[in-house]
């Protein structure tokens, strides 16, 4: 994608229209940092906006920390290269897991007052458990805020022809400075302003595109023409798991996927918890992942589709993938870029190109928040300096996100660097969230669960998961030996689902010989020894304002949705 | 926000209904006017034949109007001491 002969391929005719629409677009982002600094006045302001924020608010935060660069330029590729089954990672690898997070697991993390994912890990399992949990966090997250920013960079050059230098530290200026003045809140409410950006951006430029191609009958018939019929259909989706068996298919990506996986990432990554967990009552909290599936499930269609649309509108990409998805100049990543590039006049490319910068660098600014609080609390707060005033630790918060920003600006270097090397430590990291899923709903459920086996599940899962990587064909580059005839998404699936039964496996026979934390510090943390008061939820009595029915029908919805699109 | 000094008062400028409406009805006055002044037959062609900033252009002021006039109907109150309203969850541990 930054070979040098494609970046005049992808330079957008960007016109003083656009220019003016993107510099609006960042006066907004800086005057919200600005504001959100007045109501910044104690530690728990600025690492979780105080608890104040509406449900609305909150819930599309929730998805909109999450709809960075990986996923835009991701998903759109995934949609150019294998069509419908990209879905799944919506409607099966999303969906459920938020539901799940919102009716079952929030009360906890909610109503137990903890600040963090961390912390509530701490307050179960102890300090091992603790350590093991927020420094990989940490460490995950300036390295992803790399990527994010690396992403960012690379896309900013190609469009526009700026140096990759300069666009690096201009976006990491800008979003240091939302964060350090205004902490969650700036974070939170540029991200709400980013979700109705980008929606802005990319729901015009599928449905022109949808147009041009003569509807979504004209789209089915281009895809016949060019022999790609069947990725028209999500299910059994082999091309995504990279299984033969339809069966071991539909199974690897219900449990795979929808299941491991995606509770792992959904129900324990503080990146998301950390949105909800700045609502105004338990209410909203748990309330907040609901109300972002709704938008999550038709998000699809204004990232998928328009990838899948390029592939048939924009010649060159339609060559490309014809040919197998070889002989460049450009790669299925460019998708939406050369959509934007065809379709959209001056002006609404302006928006385009504002809503992308405004996806990555929500992207990076997730990131950094999450981890300028897990440091600030969990590690620095925990362990080096315990009993200071709360300002000290706001201070510190700040100094934090500089030292993040720093650090990614390092990270996105190396990444530049050493592309194949950052894929596969963002495939590590990810192995990190199935044992932990593992781990926390066993420990909310089993009060006998010992300090012991928390920290042993965790470890022995994550080990087992990078096991199964090397045993793999191409799980972790050049590390994987191809022992085990297992590719793609596929192996990845296995690797969580080995993370998640070792983790299991190993908590129960530890908690055996070993010696569990007393009832009485237990409550809150766990579903038997917690009164069913500590998670009243005061709501109105709607059914819209009931956690449990609303996410009833957000499942029924994405149950249809599947049926509709099988 | 807990930033209220006073008894009860709203939210103001700093509702993010405000900003998201704000910045979207402003998108949408550039597009229309774009639309209006700046639609060449190239430009049309590259959208299939539809004024694309036009249409958008309106879009854009009827949501970004919806977020002005949400915000201005039913504004935010920002009570006085807002850490207060943890109280709904008597929680067990401190």
């Amino acid at each position: 994608m930054i070979a040098l002969d494609s970046s005049s391929i992808l330079r957008l005719d960007a016109n003083w229209v656009d220019y003016l629409l993107i510099a609006t677009y960042f006066v907004f982002v800086l005057g919200i940092g600005l504001m959100a600094r007045r109501s910044v006045s104690t530690s728990l302001d600025f690492f979780l906006s105080g608890r104040s924020l509406p449900a609305w608010v909150t819930g599309l935060a929730f998805i909109s920390a999450n709809l960075g660069a990986v996923e835009v330029m991701g998903m759109s590729a995934n949609g150019a290269e294998i069509g419908m089954p990209t879905f799944h990672y919506y409607w099966i690898g999303a969906i459920p897991a938020m539901l799940f997070l919102a009716v079952v697991m929030m009360p906890f993390y909610y109503g137990s007052k903890v600040r963090s994912v961390p912390e509530f890990m701490l307050r179960r399992f102890g300090p091992t458990a603790h350590l093991v949990n927020s420094i990989s966090f940490a460490i995950a997250q300036v390295l992803i805020a790399g990527v994010n920013l690396y992403l960012l960079a690379t896309i900013v050059n190609s469009l526009l022809g700026w140096p990759i230098w300069v666009s690096t530290v201009a976006a990491a200026l800008i979003v240091l400075s939302y964060i350090t003045l205004g902490g969650l809140s700036a974070a939170i409410y540029n991200e709400v302003l980013q979700f109705f950006v980008i929606v802005a951006a990319l729901l015009p430029l599928t449905v022109i595109a949808l147009h041009k191609v003569g509807g979504w009958g004209g789209l089915k018939d281009k895809m016949a023409t060019a022999h790609t019929t069947s990725q028209l259909s999500s299910w059994p989706g082999n091309s995504l798991t990279g299984f033969t068996s339809s069966f071991w298919s539909v199974i690897g990506i219900v449990f795979g996927l929808g299941f491991v996986l995606s509770f792992g990432y959904w129900t324990t990554n503080f990146v998301e918890v950390q949105r909800a967990m700045a609502s105004k009552d338990m209410n909203s909290a748990r309330r907040a992942p609901i109300i972002g599936a709704f938008p999550k499930m038709f998000i699809p269609f204004i990232i998928i589709v328009p990838g899948m649309l390029a592939a048939v509108l924009v010649p060159e990409l339609a060559k490309y993938k014809a040919a197998g998805g070889k002989g460049g100049p450009i790669d299925y990543n460019d998708s939406i870029l050369l959509l934007m590039r065809d379709v959209l006049p001056n002006g609404l490319l302006g928006v385009a190109i504002a809503g992308l910068l405004a996806a990555f660098m929500a992207g990076m600014a997730a990131n950094v928040s999450a981890f300028n609080t897990v440091f600030s609390y969990d590690i620095w707060q925990t362990y080096i300096k315990k009993d200071k005033p709360d300002g000290y630790y706001t201070a510190l918060g700040r100094w934090a996100t500089l030292g993040a920003t720093v650090i990614a600006i390092g990270t996105s270097l190396l990444a530049g660097q050493f592309s194949n090397m950052m894929n596969y430590l963002q495939t590590l990291f990810g192995f990190f969230n199935a044992p932990l899923f593992a781990t926390f709903i066993l420990g909310m459920f089993w009060k006998r669960m010992t300090p012991t086996a928390g920290w042993t599940g965790l470890v022995s899962g994550t080990l087992s998961a990078v096991v199964v990587a090397i045993l793999s064909n191409d799980a972790l580059g050049s590390l994987s030996t191809g022992v085990v005839n297992l590719s793609g998404q596929g192996a990845s699936f296995v690797a969580a689902g080995a993370a998640f039964v070792v983790d299991i496996l190993v908590s129960v026979v530890v908690t055996t010989v070993t010696l569990p934390k007393p009832e009485s510090e237990l409550r809150g943390l766990v579903y038997s020894l917690t009164p069913k008061e500590d998670h009243h939820d005061d709501h109105g009595g709607s059914w819209w304002q009931s956690p449990p029915k609303l996410a009833g029908v957000a499942l029924v919805m994405v149950i249809i949705l599947n049926i509709l699109f099988r | 926000m807990a930033t209220a000094k006073t008894q009860r008062h709203a939210a103001g400028l700093f509702d993010i209904r405000n900003i998201i409406g704000a910045l979207l009805f402003l998108y949408g006055v550039v597009l229309f006017i774009a639309g209006i002044v700046g639609s060449s037959s190239v430009q049309k062609a590259k959208a299939g034949g539809v004024n694309a900033n036009l249409w958008v252009g309106i879009a854009l002021l009827l949501v970004g109007g919806f977020f002005l006039v949400w915000a201005y109907v039913r504004p935010v109150v920002v009570p006085d001491d807002l850490d207060q309203t943890d109280e709904k969850q008597p929680a067990g541990n401190p």
